[in-house]
């Protein structure tokens, strides 16, 4: 056990299911790095060094391809399909919009289109998320649309623990898994622990326990949203706080039955608002838990509108722990 | 071929213009002045110019993610795209895009692309509105050695010869793509010849080489102007910075930079030849010199006390007109 960084969480999990199973191998754009070239190849290890040390001690199963988004998600969905578990690394999570087609109309629909005869366990990790200034097209979450596709597996890690832990249910999962790791958090460490360990999914993590206000949060809004709960604890307001670390599935139970206690609910996304993931919390709570509400349920997410670039515009747009604290303050009034 | 003295001393501003912008957003990136992701185009100049002093004001171009270059050498205010780099919302932009995406539809810069191949395929359909307005206007699409191998591109090069338009692929080789290789990423080992197998014409020159260029690029524009279908550019010239700002480059040889550098600088090459013609003397480049140096010093200082963005401008610009349900 010692701390370490999502990014390097995330590294030491791919190392042991590599080491475990034969048939898991990686491949992406410079997972390896310099091919071809006159440096060392294996150097790179993924543009945020998430693959590092992979191709030095399994160079045949660390796979450096040419910019071909859609080529990289169907080869990795082609090779699940014959039986080996891929673990495909497309840079940013914005680049869906280029393999969209391999994702949900191939690989989440072959098992229920052939008739449950088939298995696709492949595993395709983004970066994903906001904060860099990165502007419109690197900086989508990306993982409140594909959570809306039946057949995907969605997770989104908020912490390393978490992520090392998710990913190595991910890579032993038979289904296919999308896997959504905020480039944001991958510099932020805590305890992980050294040893093969799994977390599964469909089972929310209680971040806080509180009695007047339920909030769930997802991704990087986690860390805000539980800093935010810490302040509002010195003026006496006590928050759960959900992550439910999977999207799809979603551990409803765990989030209704908050609900039931407290009431009041505030749901926190980075991605806009339009059929995401705060309106979907907050539809099942008004379906399903409705006699509970003591009030309205409050969204934090971004406005309907692209990211931006402009550091200003950005601080605006993201949700922050200004807006999360409004928001459970608002349930409360 | 002999070009015009203006021109010529035109090419050699731009191209000017071009390295000092490059080199001082460098500069500013490292003082933690300019956020986000950066792309230098830095040795590549006379790719950008030597294309673009072929082309008109309406004649369009759109660009990759290292984009400055082609945005400069298509006339975009280097005032205007200094702020947009620093955030500013008197910015190009207003600061919504950055350096990804500075685009100037006015000046037919249909943007630079964050998305590796998302240009081509637009730039079909600006050459497609060309060939339905018979207005002899062309498109060009710049490229990397990298993004040719993404499927959007094969379609952009197919599509264009089916439909006949007036599209021209202008193809950079810098050798790498991030940290790989073209000798890797690119399966065959004649990227022009798979081009060409698309059914059009690619003309090669030495991206060190603005003469070289001019005329390569003056051929395919030509083609593509006249009604004869699209035609491709194949330039090589390897960049001098990293991939982005900050880049380790593992993949450099030995003495590769310095190689770049010292033996392949267009503007050193501009020069050297317009020693040996007479065109135009080295005073003349000089001044230019120290126009182009006082015109960037002055974008930076604008830069940097131009208008910050406000909160409300987030959901500015979104739309047109969205209705009552704004
Ligand atoms: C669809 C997509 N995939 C990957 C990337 C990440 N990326 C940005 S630039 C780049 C390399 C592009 O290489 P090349 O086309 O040769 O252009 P160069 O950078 O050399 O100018 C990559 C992989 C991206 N921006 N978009
Ligand atoms: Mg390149």
């Amino acid at each position: 056990m010692s701390q370490k960084t999502m990014r390097d969480a995330i590294n030491e999990a791919l190392h042991q299911a590599m080491e475990q199973d034969e048939s898991v191998f990686v491949i992406g754009e410079d997972v390896a790095g310099c091919n071809g070239s006159a440096g060392d190849v294996g150097a790179v290890g993924g543009v945020f060094g998430v693959t590092t040390g992979i191709y030095h001690r399994w160079p045949d199963r660390c796979i450096d391809t040419p910019i071909s988004e859609s080529a990289i998600v169907g080869a990795a969905a082609g090779a699940a399909l014959v039986g080996m578990r891929p673990v495909a690394e497309i840079m940013f999570a914005d680049f869906i919009g280029v393999c969209m087609d391999q994702i949900v109309n191939q690989m989440a629909k072959f098992r229920y289109m052939f008739g449950g005869k088939s298995r696709c366990p492949a595993v395709i990790r983004f970066s994903a998320g906001g904060g860099f200034s990165a502007a419109g097209q690197h900086s989508q979450a990306m993982y409140q649309i594909m959570t809306s596709f039946p057949g995907l597996k969605v997770v989104v890690p908020s912490n390393a623990y978490d992520a090392k832990g998710l990913l190595l249910s991910a890579i032993a999962d038979d289904d296919p898994v999308l896997f959504f790791e905020p480039k944001i958090l991958y510099q932020e460490a805590c305890e992980v622990p050294d040893e093969h360990y799994t977390i599964p999914f469909g089972e929310a993590n209680f971040v806080r326990e509180g009695d007047d206000v339920t909030v769930v949060a997802f991704g990087q809004m986690v860390p805000k949203a539980a800093a935010a709960i810490d302040e509002l604890a010195e003026e006496g307001i006590s928050c759960d706080l959900i992550d439910p670390r999977t999207t799809s599935p979603l551990d409803e139970n765990a989030i209704l039955e908050s609900v039931e206690a407290t009431g009041r609910l505030v749901v926190v996304d980075e991605a806009p608002p339009r059929c995401g993931l705060t309106a979907d919390i907050a539809g099942l709570a008004a379906d399903k838990a409705f006699a509970s509400l003591k009030g309205p349920i409050k969204q934090v997410c971004a406005p309907h509108s692209p990211t931006p670039f402009s550091p200003e515009l950005e601080a605006a747009y993201l949700p922050d722990g200004n807006k999360i604290k409004a928001a459970i303050k608002a349930t409360l009034a | 071929m002999s070009i015009p003295t203006e021109t010529l001393s035109n090419a050699y501003r731009s191209m000017k213009t071009i390295r000092e912008f490059e080199e001082r957003v460098n500069a500013e990136i490292m003082n933690g002045q300019i956020p986000g992701f950066t792309h230098l185009y830095t040795g590549q100049e006379a790719n950008a110019v030597g294309v673009c002093a072929h082309l008109d004001a309406d004649d369009t171009i759109i660009s990759t993610h290292r984009g400055h270059g082609h945005c400069i050498a298509k006339g975009a205010e280097v005032d205007g795209m200094m702020k947009e780099l620093f955030g500013s919302s008197e910015g190009l932009c207003k600061g919504k895009g950055g350096s990804m995406h500075v685009a100037d539809i006015d000046r037919g810069i249909l943007g630079a692309n964050g998305i590796v191949a998302g240009g081509p395929p637009i730039s079909v359909g600006s050459a497609l509105a060309a060939k339905i307005r018979k207005n002899g206007k062309v498109a060009v699409s710049f490229s990397g050695d990298g993004s040719v191998n993404q499927g959007t591109c094969f379609e952009a090069m197919n599509m264009a010869v089916v439909l006949q338009v007036p599209a021209v692929f202008v193809i950079e080789n810098n050798y790498y793509s991030e940290h790989t290789n073209i000798s890797y990423a690119v399966g065959c080992d004649d990227l022009k010849a798979r081009t060409e197998a698309f059914g059009f014409p690619v003309f090669v020159a030495d991206g060190a080489d603005f003469f070289a260029v001019y005329e390569a690029a003056g051929k395919a524009i030509e083609h593509a102007r006249a009604g004869n279908g699209p035609a491709g550019v194949f330039a090589e010239q390897g960049r001098y910075h990293g991939h982005f700002v900050g880049d380790p480059q593992h993949y450099r040889g030995e003495g590769e930079l310095d190689d770049l550098r010292e033996n392949h600088d267009c503007l050193k090459n501009f020069r050297a030849r317009m020693a040996e013609t007479g065109e135009l003397d080295a005073a003349t480049l000089d001044a230019i010199d120290a126009e182009v140096m006082a015109e960037i010093e002055q974008a930076v200082t604008a830069a940097k006390a131009a208008a910050r963005p406000t909160a409300g401008q987030v959901t500015e610009d979104v739309y047109i007109n969205y209705g009552a349900g704004a």
